[in-house]
């Protein structure tokens, strides 16, 4: 009897059809809105879901997705793209614990690792293993930098700056003897290749970008000028231009016997077209920083570069930070653009694939699962932006 | 420096700060000169290694290639700049049908995502998702390979009521051939244009002056069509036949044909566009406060006038300079035409260069094009922008 004068007033409650009849049906425009709005969902959803399990081949997909996800990388290196991700997933642990909110962070953290055991689960072979090893050292770093004081962010920072350095580097080996024999850029493509193509041009894109919006608010008129011309020049073409003109324009460029190979030329060109856009970024964050700013850190007797480099930049960078998110996963869209140049990236490894003669025909598989992975990868992106803006708190000061 | 400074001397110049301004400018300036001429020598030199020098005087050479379609008379014995011209054109068509249906698209997408209606608005949020997360040129070639490109044969073509024909040849719609009475038609157009045009500038003056002026945007219009309607009647015979499409053979015959190409390039960028654009106009309503619209109500005016005096102009405010930057995007975007073969600026001179071997003078030429779009965007969406901007007092 005592549980029936617990429970909330019956009013409160709202029945199915209560609520059906409150957000679908209040009145006859929003009914008919409703009833189209089920049917085109109920169309595209059995069409999507007819073709998903039963018309579609997927053959295509499980015989080449190394391919996929590698490109030609040679197998008895593999390894070192493994040690890369075991690196990665310890960095995303500490991230996680440090910058996570309580019990969301936690649910993260364990939905990540079940979903690596799965994978883990599903191939067969090394992979298993190293995919296990990811899960147990994602969960560990997650452990470590539980309660994790100052020291141990700027560590867990820095270890961001620098993994993608040694991303390159362990990839791209050096020399021909030794451990880490050199894997030339030919071979590179993939998922790998597109990741690649990203990390490089965000990486260096990042300080070409600050210097450029600094040279923009300078009072230096030449230095300004060349500024602006630079970032409204390339703002103002399409990026496939530019790719071309890394490609083709940039060996004429260089003195008699210089060469560049294309996967570098490509790099070159998205770099300078990340800049431009990054600029303009930051010149939105150095504008929102207030005056006073600026005026107590000349009051305080620091120089400009000082006053930029430790009062005015670290602001606006925090303030611009989802923005720069975006422009991130924009560029990570964009670097499917190398494949008209005929590099070997997601979209171009799709063509070599459907070239196969046991494939012919099965474009939409292979595009279907290309998408995806973009998707995957772009949601997963600004899905963390977003809790990096709420830990962060960027917006509320 | 034997000398004790003075409290009000001028600094040496070393330490003079507009000097130091003025020498490292120089230095700058200087550094990029030497810079850019290195590349230029460089250039040249290897061009003259491989036996050509720069300059445009090629484009009048004969092209020798076709192009599948062409808004102006481009034939393969044409000349390379009538190819470029032709791409351009395509360009501009493509931009102008894109920009048109995105817009349109892209407000229902804004307003749905607004809807009261969950099943509306979580439809159109999951829309969103959807597109931002993708990249286009995977889409768009996805959609032309997988979609366009796998419509049936023309023998078996999906016939759709209206007379509208798929098929993977293209796609053909009815459309009116001009008869003889055609260029007599086109005078009471032209007076039924400048008509709708001295309305809205009269009614403009007159609100000016009186305050009250009726509506423009719905009187301009439907004095166009007036004059159109009559103009259509007058005429002895009608200006236009209907021809409808027809299956004939392996061939669609009649109506006006949409190549594949075509169509898979404007739906894929109005499809990814609209998307951006919904977000555009989402946050331009919702940047209306709500006082805004209680104001306007409780001075008594209509719900009508309050959205065409008190929200739309003040949404318009906030939509206006992110909308540019997405018709600039699609326009720009259009140059992935080259993925799915429609003959746009970028693919035609694509091929020049490939035919020529003129590389540098093509990219600049092309490069020179689309920032000169740019450029004029933005200068008419400036006088636009400054035009709908609130005067604060």
């Amino acid at each position: 009897m005592s549980e029936a004068i617990m429970k909330p007033p019956l009013a409160e409650r709202q029945t199915l059809l209560g609520w059906l009849r409150k957000n679908l049906f209040n009145s006859w425009s929003n009914a008919i809105l409703t009833v189209a709005a089920a049917w085109l969902t109920f169309v595209t959803l059995r069409g999507l879901i007819t073709w998903v399990f039963t018309e579609a081949d997927w053959a295509v997909i499980q015989t080449n997705l190394r391919l996929i996800l590698l490109g030609q990388y040679p197998i008895a290196q593999v390894w070192r793209i493994w040690v890369s991700m075991l690196l990665l997933s310890f960095l995303i642990g500490n991230s996680l614990s440090i910058w996570g909110k309580g019990k969301t962070s936690t649910r993260f953290t364990i939905g990540l690792v079940v979903l690596l055991a799965a994978l883990a689960f599903v191939v067969s072979g090394p992979s298993r293993t190293w995919l296990l090893a990811m899960g147990a050292l994602l969960a560990a770093g997650w452990w470590l930098a539980r309660g994790a004081g100052k020291a141990m962010r700027s560590v867990v920072g820095i270890g961001w700056v620098i993994w993608p350095l040694i991303f390159i580097l362990l990839l791209r080996g050096f020399g021909d003897g030794g451990p880490l024999p050199q894997v030339g850029t030919n071979l590179w493509g993939g998922l790998m290749l597109t990741f690649m193509l990203t990390i490089v041009g965000i990486v260096f894109s990042f300080p070409i970008g600050v210097l450029l919006a600094l040279g923009r608010q300078s009072d230096l008129r030449i230095v300004r000028w060349f500024c602006i011309t630079f970032i409204e020049v390339v703002r103002g073409v399409p990026l496939i231009t530019i790719l071309f003109m890394a490609q083709l324009m940039l060996p004429l460029f260089l003195p008699s016997g210089v060469t560049i190979d294309r996967v570098l030329r490509a790099m070159v060109g998205i770099t300078l077209f990340s800049a431009a856009y990054l600029a303009e970024n930051v010149r939105g964050g150095l504008q929102a920083i207030p005056k006073g700013q600026y005026e107590a850190a000349y009051a305080l007797g620091l120089s400009t570069t000082l006053s930029m480099g430790l009062i005015i930049l670290p602001q606006a960078l925090r303030l611009i930070i989802p923005i720069l998110v975006g422009q991130f996963i924009a560029l990570f869209k964009d670097t499917a653009l190398v494949a008209i140049v005929g590099l070997f990236d997601l979209v171009g490894i799709a063509r070599t694939v459907l070239a196969q003669p046991a494939f012919l025909g099965t474009h939409r598989e292979v595009y279907a699962f290309i998408s995806l992975l973009y998707w995957v990868f772009s949601y997963a992106m600004s899905y963390v932006s977003i809790r990096l803006e709420d830990s962060l708190g960027v917006g509320k000061r | 420096m034997a000398n004790a400074p003075k409290a009000h001397a001028n600094p040496p110049f070393w330490r003079d700060e507009r000097v130091l301004r003025l020498l490292a400018q120089l230095a700058f300036g200087a550094a990029v000169l030497f810079f850019g001429y290195i590349l230029i020598q460089n250039m040249v030199n290897g061009l003259r290694q491989q036996g050509t020098t720069l300059g445009i005087g090629f484009l009048q050479n004969t092209a020798g290639f076709d192009l599948a379609e062409t808004l102006n008379h481009y034939t393969r014995s044409s000349a390379y700049i009538q190819a470029f011209l032709a791409g351009l054109y395509n360009t501009l068509l493509v931009s102008a049908v894109g920009i048109l249906l995105s817009t349109i698209l892209g407000i229902i997408l804004g307003v749905a995502r607004l809807s009261s209606n969950v099943l509306v608005r979580n439809l159109a949020t999951a829309y969103l998702e959807l597109m931002r997360n993708l990249s286009l040129l995977v889409f768009l070639i996805f959609w032309y390979l997988g979609v366009f490109l796998k419509l049936p044969l023309v023998r078996d073509a999906i016939l759709w009521p209206g007379n509208i024909i798929l098929s993977n040849r293209g796609i053909g719609i009815p459309w009116g051939i001009p008869t003889e009475t055609w260029p007599a038609f086109k005078l009471f157009l032209l007076g039924g244009l400048l008509l709708a045009l001295a309305i809205i500038v009269i009614f403009h003056f007159q609100g000016k002056r009186t305050g009250k002026a009726p509506l423009a945007i719905v009187w301009a219009p439907l004095a166009f069509i007036a004059v159109a309607v009559a103009g259509w009647f007058l005429q002895p015979a009608a200006p236009l036949s209907l021809d409808l499409p027809a299956v004939q053979g392996l061939n669609i015959r009649g109506g006006r044909i949409f190549t594949p190409e075509f169509m898979a390039l404007v739906s894929g960028l109005v499809l990814y566009t609209a998307a951006f654009i919904g977000e555009v106009v989402r946050a331009g309503i919702q940047a209306v406060s709500k006082g805004q619209v209680e104001a306007a109500r409780a001075i008594g005016l209509t719900s009508f006038q309050t959205l065409r005096l008190v929200v739309f102009p003040q949404a318009l405010q906030v939509i206006i300079p992110p909308l540019t930057s997405q018709y600039l995007n699609l326009t720009k975007n259009s140059s992935l035409a080259i993925a799915v073969g429609y003959p746009d600026l970028f693919y035609v001179s694509n091929t020049i260069l490939n035919q020529s071997g003129r590389a540098v003078e093509m990219i600049t030429l092309v490069m020179l094009t689309y920032l000169m779009f740019s450029l004029i965007t933005s200068i008419f969406m400036n006088w636009y922008n400054a035009r709908v901007r609130l005067v604060e007092r």
